[in-house]
Formats: C-alpha cells, structure tokens, sequence
C-alpha cells in the first residue's frame, strides 16, 4: 500500500505499548471486485477498538470477532469472505469479489 | 507480528524509506526487508517488482506462501514554477495519488486564486526547498523558464536523488542549462538525469496536453523496469 492511509500501524504499535491486546487483519488476496486491495489493514485492540478497513466496511464485523480470538490464542488465522462463501448472507461483499484476510497478533 | 518488526517498519515508514513485509502465510511468520537489503535477498527479483509496482503480492517460493506487503512512501512532486503548465499539472498529479507542492518566488504567479487547494510556497528555491524534505521518492520538474528560479532548484534536485528530474524547454535551452549548471558544479551525471524536452513526446500542444505527457513520463520512470525505461525515453 502508498501510504496514504490513516496511519494505523502506529495505532498498533501505540496500543501493543499501553498494554492493550492488539491484532492485525491484512488482505493478502482478492478476486473480482473487492473493495480495498491487498496490503489495506485494519487494526483492532481487545476492547474492540478498530481503526482502517479490510472492505467497504461489508465484513470488518466479522473481522473483528475474530480478532478477539486472534488476540486470545496468539495464533494466526486467515479469513476468506466471498459470495461464494457460505456466510455470504451474513457477512459478504456486496461487490461480489472475493477477499482473504490475514490476521495475527502484535507483539 | 514481533513488536521489534512493527516498530522497524513504522520508523522506515516515517522516514520515507520503502520496505516489504514478507510474511509466511502459513506459519505467521515474518520479516521486514528495507530496499537497500533488496540486493542481497534470495526474493531479490519480486520484491523489486513489487515494490516497483507498489503493489503488495502472494508468491509461493519453494513450498511457501509468501505475502509480501509494500510500505512505499507517498510520492512526491515537486513543481518549480507556478506557470500555466503547472496549473494543470498539479490536480493531475494529485489524482494520481502524489502530494504536490508549487514553488515559485513570484508572487503574481504563485497565488492561491491560480492553485486553489494546492500547497504554495511563494519563495525563492533555496528558501522553499530545504523543508520540503525532497527525496528519492519525489518527481522534481522545473517549469520556469527562468535560470535564475530552475537552476537553483535542479541543483537541489541533483543532490536530493529525485527519482524523475524534468525542465521545460527546447533542446537548444536545455544545451545552454547545461553549461550553467556545469558551470555551478553539477556533474555530467547529474545533468544527464535531467528529462528535457520534458515529458512523453505525444505532440502535446495545450498546458493541459503537456501535463499529461509530463506525467506519463514520471510513470514510466517510476512503474517500469530499467530496461523498458530505456527504450521508452
């Protein structure tokens, strides 16, 4: 990504060092249409604090549910959401695209 | 993501210096590549595609999937000379996603009514330039006309590594900016970076043609691959 973003790395970063339970979700892949390209972020503290996005705001609820357990396991998971997707009817993209989210903790 | 790697990355970020996060996508695990290191990593080939693109990738190198995520600066440009040309020039390139600046001392020019929205700084070059942290991740073009505005400034640009330096004017201008300029101390090497004419030669006539074949011509310098580069100019 340019850096044009909102700097929510440093959010990150500024969170991990309060002491909050941070975790990072990236897209690392899209198909077809997806609203943000792959790099776009979105960070997320333990309070359920997030900040950027991963779409066009169609799946960063589900994102940050699985944050929650990203930030309790410390294990990574990756995330698909699509309108091929079972959970399409609650949580997919209305472009019809595609996108896969990487999400890990911070620290 | 190691607290270490997310506090590297964000003081390369803040220092305008571009890295790749590679990440293994299976086993989460991660590390931060600067550009200058590019050369001496086993990825070499696609992290300077990527990075050229500015595009982050998935690539699968011996069994693993890697994510390799581009943090490249904002680019810059940086416009020397509030003229017609640059009136066009500057929306243009902000919708390509660069953040512009206008620099030119006279005042009758350089006004807010002219370049509305647009960061102005009505001052001389060795004034204007020094805070504008010019860098190589800035496309420098001196549209003037006015020695004694571009040359100052296009040595600014030479010692700053601009990624794209381009001045206004005919080639036999262009001869005589080179003796200038050679006379100041600018090595061979430098005045060669310069692109003049300027721009893609594309038969532009109106300032508004002229700032499309100005940025197509940082485009090129900036996306494409040296060799192609070459063949373009």
């Amino acid at each position: 990504m340019l850096d044009r973003d909102e700097d929510i790395l440093k959010a990150a970063e500024d969170w991990q060092k309060a002491g909050r339970g941070v975790a990072l979700a990236t897209v690392v892949e899209t198909w077809g249409s997806a609203p943000r390209p792959a790099g776009s972020s979105l960070v997320i503290n333990d309070e359920g604090t997030f900040l950027g996005s991963v779409s066009g705001g169609c799946v960063e609820g589900a994102v940050v549910t699985e944050a929650m357990d990203v930030i309790q396991s410390g294990k990574p998971r990756m995330l698909e959401f699509g309108v091929a997707d079972e959970t399409a009817w609650n949580v997919g993209l209305s472009c019809g695209g595609t996108i896969r989210v990487f999400v890990e903790k911070v620290g | 993501m190691k607290l270490a790697i997310l506090h590297e990355l964000n003081a390369e970020r803040a220092a305008r210096r571009p890295v790749i996060l590679v990440t293994d996508t299976e086993t989460g695990e991660q590390r931060l590549v600067k550009a200058a290191d590019f050369a001496k990593d086993p990825l070499r080939a696609e992290l300077e595609k990527q990075l050229r693109m500015g595009k982050s990738a998935n690539v699968e190198v011996a069994g693993k999937k890697l994510f390799l995520n581009v943090y490249a600066p904002t680019a810059k440009l940086v416009i020397v000379g509030a003229v017609h040309i640059s009136q066009a020039l500057a929306p243009l390139a902000r919708s390509l996603g660069y953040d512009v600046t206008v620099v030119d001392p006279r005042t009758a020019f350089a006004s807010p009514e002219r370049f509305p929205d647009i960061p102005l700084i009505a001052e001389w070059p060795d004034t204007a330039l020094p805070p504008l942290n010019v860098d190589a991740y800035t496309a420098f073009v001196a549209v003037t006309h006015d020695p004694k505005i571009d040359d100052p400034a296009l040595l600014h640009a030479f010692e700053r590594n601009c990624f794209y330096i381009g001045a206004l004017g005919s080639r036999k201008t262009h001869t005589k900016r080179g003796d200038r300029l050679r006379a100041q101390g600018a090595k061979e090497s430098d005045i060669a970076r310069i692109h003049a004419p300027i721009g893609l030669a594309i038969g532009a006539v109106s300032p508004s043609e002229i700032a499309v074949a100005i940025m197509a011509e940082i485009t090129a310098v900036l996306r494409l691959p040296p060799k192609e580069k070459e063949e373009a100019a």
